[in-house]
């Protein structure tokens, strides 16, 4: 099928691009369209309004910034720089860990990753990253700039808390503290897939935390501090429901729930200790 | 309801085309029926499969998920583009040849472009990155294992290229 007609727009400046979607509500930003365009061709999404903001220049930058010094990734940056990126390999490797496992390297040259935040595809890894560091989304609207915390952006199913007459501008992922670790894992069918279910974790000294995708409606957050580790599966399930759908049932998500679990909490103790070793 | 059209301007294979298009165009379409340039072809729709893909400013992308009105700042090489200068078969082309890479050959424009960009990557792919390299694509014919040869025999065909890079004849660069 092909996308029904819009109106299409492909403005040189954030505050066009602004002033282009504060008319109507039924208006889209496109920007790496990996995720929008196949939704338009479905005719899942039938907006009236294409605002294409490829042509800002300014939006692909990738920067350390910010008082703990972590990495900035702007609206234009595809998943395939950020992954490259030496800086984000050194600031937080969270991201390119999970950045490996988003789609193939064709659909990383193009799709970007602040889209993906903003898609807020519970399926998606990179949300449930920012939701494990607790970072952020910077956004421009009508009324001027906010800055989304991560726990207040991603509000349902594919439903971020942005207006309709918001831009993202970046997204902001705070810089691994020293001798930290991290880790992420997923079980996909075939890898570049979507996860059936997959983990991130942290893991600081006494705090253990992890992230999960495919598991609930939106990225969740468990804290697993103090659980010893052959009970942290079971643990992280007191707090998870994780549902049926056609790819598993919910009692085949609950096991990789358990078995990811204690995979990538052990493997973000081992990056924790090797950050030590490293500084030593 | 009339629908507005927009003129685009496409780099393709190094030549430039002017056409008039809806914003919804998809460039896969505007490829094949704007244009005429029929070599890629367009299975799944909806970026799963690769036959679709071609190389923008060099890097392979799907031309479904992109729209034509957004193609216009780019340089596009579709499959058409691979071939030498001189017409004659490239080493990603001769190798699927030699290698039998293709049986119906639907899928073989996206695995071609693909692969160029990925050997121009990584010139010397370990057999896991060969396998790597075209896990993006669909192929329901071959069973990947002549595609990932071919992609083995065209690094090598590069390379011997190389080895033997005496002073271009005329017809060369
Ligand atoms: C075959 C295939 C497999 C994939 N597999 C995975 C996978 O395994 N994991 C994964 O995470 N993703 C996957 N993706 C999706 C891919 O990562 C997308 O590129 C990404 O989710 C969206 O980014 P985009 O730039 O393409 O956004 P678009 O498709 O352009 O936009 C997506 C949505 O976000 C909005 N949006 C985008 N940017 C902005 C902005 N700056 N401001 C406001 N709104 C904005 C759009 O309006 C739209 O609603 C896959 C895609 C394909 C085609
Ligand atoms: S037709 Fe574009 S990926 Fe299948
Ligand atoms: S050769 Fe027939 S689909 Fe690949």
């Amino acid at each position: 099928m092909k996308p029904a007609p819009f109106e299409y727009r492909r403005p040189g400046t954030i505050a066009e691009a602004v002033t282009a979607l504060a008319g109507g509500t039924d208006s889209k930003v496109l920007a790496g369209g990996q995720s929008l365009v196949p939704l338009l061709s479905m005719r899942l999404a039938a907006p009236a309004l294409l605002v294409d903001i490829n042509a800002i220049p300014g939006l692909d930058t990738i920067e350390v910034e910010g008082e703990d010094g972590g990495v900035r990734v702007g609206a234009l940056a595809r998943h395939a720089a950020v992954l490259a990126s030496p800086d984000v390999h050194r600031v937080q490797p969270l991201v390119p860990m999970a950045l490996a496992h988003v789609a193939h390297a064709t659909i990383r040259n193009r799709g970007t990753t602040v889209g993906s935040l903003v898609h807020a595809d519970a399926a998606a890894e990179m949300p449930a990253v920012l939701a494990l560091l607790g970072g952020s989304v910077e956004v421009e609207g009508p009324a001027g700039g906010r800055t989304i915390p991560a726990d207040e952006l991603f509000v349902g199913p594919l439903e971020s808390s942005l207006a309709h007459d918001e831009i993202a501008l970046s997204a902001y992922f705070p810089a691994l503290a020293p001798g930290a670790g991290v880790a992420f894992d997923e079980i996909a069918r075939r890898h570049g897939d979507y996860a059936l279910v997959g983990a991130a974790a942290l893991v600081d000294g006494d705090e253990v935390r992890v992230g999960y995708l495919s598991v609930a409606d939106v990225p969740t957050v468990v804290d697993l501090s103090g659980v010893a580790e052959e009970e942290l599966g079971d643990a992280a399930l007191t707090h998870l429901e994780p549902g049926d759908d056609i790819h598993a049932t919910a009692e085949y998500r609950a096991q990789l729930v358990r078995v990811l679990t204690t995979r990538v909490v052990r493997s973000a103790r081992e990056h924790a200790q090797q950050s030590r070793e490293g500084r030593r | 309801m009339t629908e507005e059209l927009h003129d685009v301007r496409l780099s393709v294979n190094g030549t430039t085309y002017d056409t008039r298009v809806p914003a919804r165009r998809l460039l896969s379409d505007a490829l094949r029926h704007d244009l005429g340039l029929t070599g890629t072809h367009v299975g799944c729709e909806h970026g799963v499969c690769g036959a679709c893909t071609i190389l923008v400013d060099g890097e392979p992308m799907r031309s479904c998920l992109m729209f034509a009105v957004s193609a216009v700042d780019h340089e596009l090489t579709t499959v058409e583009g691979l071939t030498n200068e001189d017409g004659s078969l490239s080493p990603v082309q001769q190798a699927f040849s030699e290698c039998h890479g293709l049986q119906c050959g639907f899928c073989t424009p996206g695995f071609l472009t693909t692969i160029t960009a990925g050997l121009r990557d990584n010139p010397t792919p370990t057999h896991e990155e060969a396998r790597d390299m075209i896990a993006g694509n669909l192929c329901r014919c071959t069973g990947y294992q002549n595609i990932v040869k071919a992609v083995e025999r065209a690094a090598e065909l590069v390379e011997l290229a190389e080895l033997v890079e005496t002073p271009a004849p005329e017809a060369g660069r």
